[in-house]
């Protein structure tokens, strides 16, 4: 912690950056991100096992990138998410400064692209077990069944969005949901118009989700929407061989061809 | 109407749900569903969840649902042809186990949907709802009903309130016309209390975070502030979590759903939140960033609703708190506007 604020004074100090995006304090036994610009700010970080939020979908948006050269504590989700935004061509290679949490309380600095990428090669950041045991569970259930389970889900969205302002990935300038002429996806959020929007969603993170479950997390109603898109990893890696976010210069399966792609979802 | 108190023993309350279904009056009660308390439409006590804190959502979709039809139409040689929303069909509902920030968020909403042109389709089911709500023998660190004029006994809005006071007891206020003949309905299940009662005995003790009328003073002289509202909103991701839980939050949006032979008009809440709130067809926002509509979202409660409808757009319930996942807590960044 002590070492985590050294730095960040030091970085603030010498200019290296302008603002540090870590963890403070939050309601009850919340954390919330923190934006740290000044010495007394430092003060206001903390770093507990609370300390989970993926902070990687700040780097985007407009009011923090305004504020200048951008430092950011970053968990492995995190890194996933900066990677996979570099392979958009969201991030510049050097654009942001990472400090990644040891699991002893050290930092770990990395000052390129090339350095995540090397630490993500040596590290387990895959779906948690209890997930990937719901993943099994639902695909073993009959198609009825599944269906039941994600209209009962879907049943309980209000459509605020949440998920989408959380992801990290959910970058779109106009999401297609927001697209009117022509309207793809129905606004409203009855059967049709959530069924539309969920399935949208999970389709365009389909080969993007570094499955961080901020998705799921930010959803007010409770809604397992993580489920949807960690479904869509494996099969991507089966068929095409990559995984998002863990390098820099990957090319998205979804977009590219290779002659020798599988071609068995074609039916 | 002067209020009225009576006792109902506890172990009636089931006879009370049975009751009203028998005299064919839907109920819609909190009920959990996992991690969520939703309110929806019950058919006995068991059901419902009278011990939960607050629903996830507010009451308000009970009278302002998030999707709502207000217009059919169809399409032939002769022209297009409209058909309305039958008003009758609404049936008189008893939104029973709300608290009292629900009942009394239904007065920012009549004040919102009661001005000229008059909204027929909230007012209607405003009008057929009788509301029965159980004061709060609980809070927690998100409520501040106490900052902004309601408490945990609060009966406005409320056509009966109850509040357990034993295990085997609940005081019943009858509060309004409504509840009166409402009350006809269990007349038999009711004694009159045999001792004074001193209700707020049986209330949670929610403290007064700070005074609402500085809040609404410096919510006003703040509008310039830009660095007070950026400070406030940088970690804010611009979903609508805080305006969809809200009871207050009344945005609408109107999308047409059609083929070529047929359509039909909904209305749908909308949230400042959103950036595509206040996109112009040109590609210009005024609300171009999030602190802007983060101002707006506090400056349309506490200044241009009590300027224009004499009412605080604020029930203190924390729903938006709570629901925000990324930790915007409006009792926090109220209390600093008021030390401002």
């Amino acid at each position: 912690m002590n070492e985590l604020k050294t730095k960040v004074t030091q970085l603030l100090n010498d200019k290296t950056i302008d603002v540090f995006i870590g963890y403070g304090k939050g309601s009850s036994d919340r954390v919330r991100a923190a934006f740290v610009r000044t010495q007394a700010q430092v003060e206001l970080l903390i770093y507990n096992e609370k300390c989970t939020q993926n902070l990687a979908g700040y780097l985007l948006k407009h009011e923090v990138k305004h504020l200048g050269k951008i430092g950011i504590l970053a968990n492995v989700s995190a890194l996933r998410s900066i990677m996979q935004l570099a392979s958009e061509f969201q991030i510049k290679d050097g654009e942001v400064l990472v400090l990644f949490p040891n699991t002893d309380g050290s930092l770990t600095e990395f000052s390129d692209f090339s350095s995540i990428e090397g630490y993500l090669e040596t590290t387990e950041s895959g779906i948690k077990q209890e997930e990937q045991d719901r993943i099994t569970q639902l695909e073993a259930m009959t198609v009825n069944k599944r269906w039941d389970f994600w209209k009962a889900e879907f049943d309980k969205c209000i459509k605020c969005y949440a998920c989408r302002a959380a992801c990290p990935m959910c970058y779109c300038h106009r999401c297609t949901t927001d697209v009117n002429q022509p309207q793809w996806i129905p606004v409203a959020s009855h059967e049709r118009g959530n069924l539309d929007y969920h399935l949208m969603r999970a389709m365009h993170l389909a080969g993007r989700c570094v499955n961080c479950g901020e998705c799921a997390n930010a959803c007010p109603m409770d809604i397992p929407l993580n489920l949807l898109t960690y479904q869509l990893i494996e099969p991507i890696r089966a068929d095409f061989g990559a995984t998002a976010g863990m390098k820099a210069d990957a090319v998205y399966a979804l977009s590219t061809y290779k002659p020798g792609d599988k071609e068995n979802f074609i039916i | 109407m002067e209020k009225e108190l009576k006792i109902l023993k506890y172990s009636d309350l089931s006879k009370l749900i049975d009751r009203f279904h028998e005299k064919g009056y839907p109920v819609l009660a909190p009920i959990r569903k996992g991690k969520v308390v939703e309110i929806e439409p019950v058919q006995s006590l068991d059901a419902i969840a009278l011990d939960a804190l607050l629903s996830t959502q507010s009451a308000k979709k009970a009278t302002f649902p998030k999707v709502e039809k207000v217009l059919e139409y169809t399409l032939d040689k002769s022209g297009v042809i409209q058909h309305g929303v039958d008003m009758e069909s609404f049936r008189e509902t008893i939104l029973f186990g709300v608290r009292p920030c629900d009942a009394s968020g239904f007065k920012s909403l009549d004040a919102i949907f009661g001005e000229e042109p008059r909204d027929q389709f909230y007012l209607t089911k405003k009008d057929k709802t009788i509301i029965i709500s159980f004061s709060c023998p609980n809070t927690d660190e998100y409520c501040f009903c106490t900052s902004v004029g309601g408490g945990p006994g609060n009966t406005a809005g409320s056509d009966l309130q109850f509040t357990t006071i034993s295990n085997e007891e609940i005081l019943v206020e009858i509060l309004t016309e409504k509840g009166a003949k409402t009350a006809q309905l269990f007349a038999d299940l009711l004694s009159d209390p045999k001792v004074a009662i001193d209700k707020d005995k049986f209330l949670a003790d929610v403290k007064v975070a700070f005074n609402c009328d500085n809040v609404v003073e410096n919510t006003t002289a703040s509008f310039n502030s830009a660095s007070l509202w950026l400070e406030q909103s940088l970690r804010c991701i611009g979903c609508g979590a805080c305006a969809f839980v809200c009871p207050t939050c009344a945005c609408f949006d109107f999308q047409d759903e059609q083929n070529t032979k047929k359509g039909v008009r909904l209305r749908l809440w909308d949230s400042c939140g959103f950036s595509l709130f206040t996109l112009h067809t040109s590609g210009h926002n005024p609300r171009e960033v999030q602190s802007q509509r983060w101002r707006q979202r506090i400056m349309h409660k506490f200044s241009y609703m009590p300027q224009q409808l004499k009412v605080v757009g604020c029930e203190g319930c924390g729903r938006c708190a709570r629901a925000c996942p990324v930790d915007m807590n409006i009792k926090e960044h109220l209390t600093a506007i008021a030390q401002v």
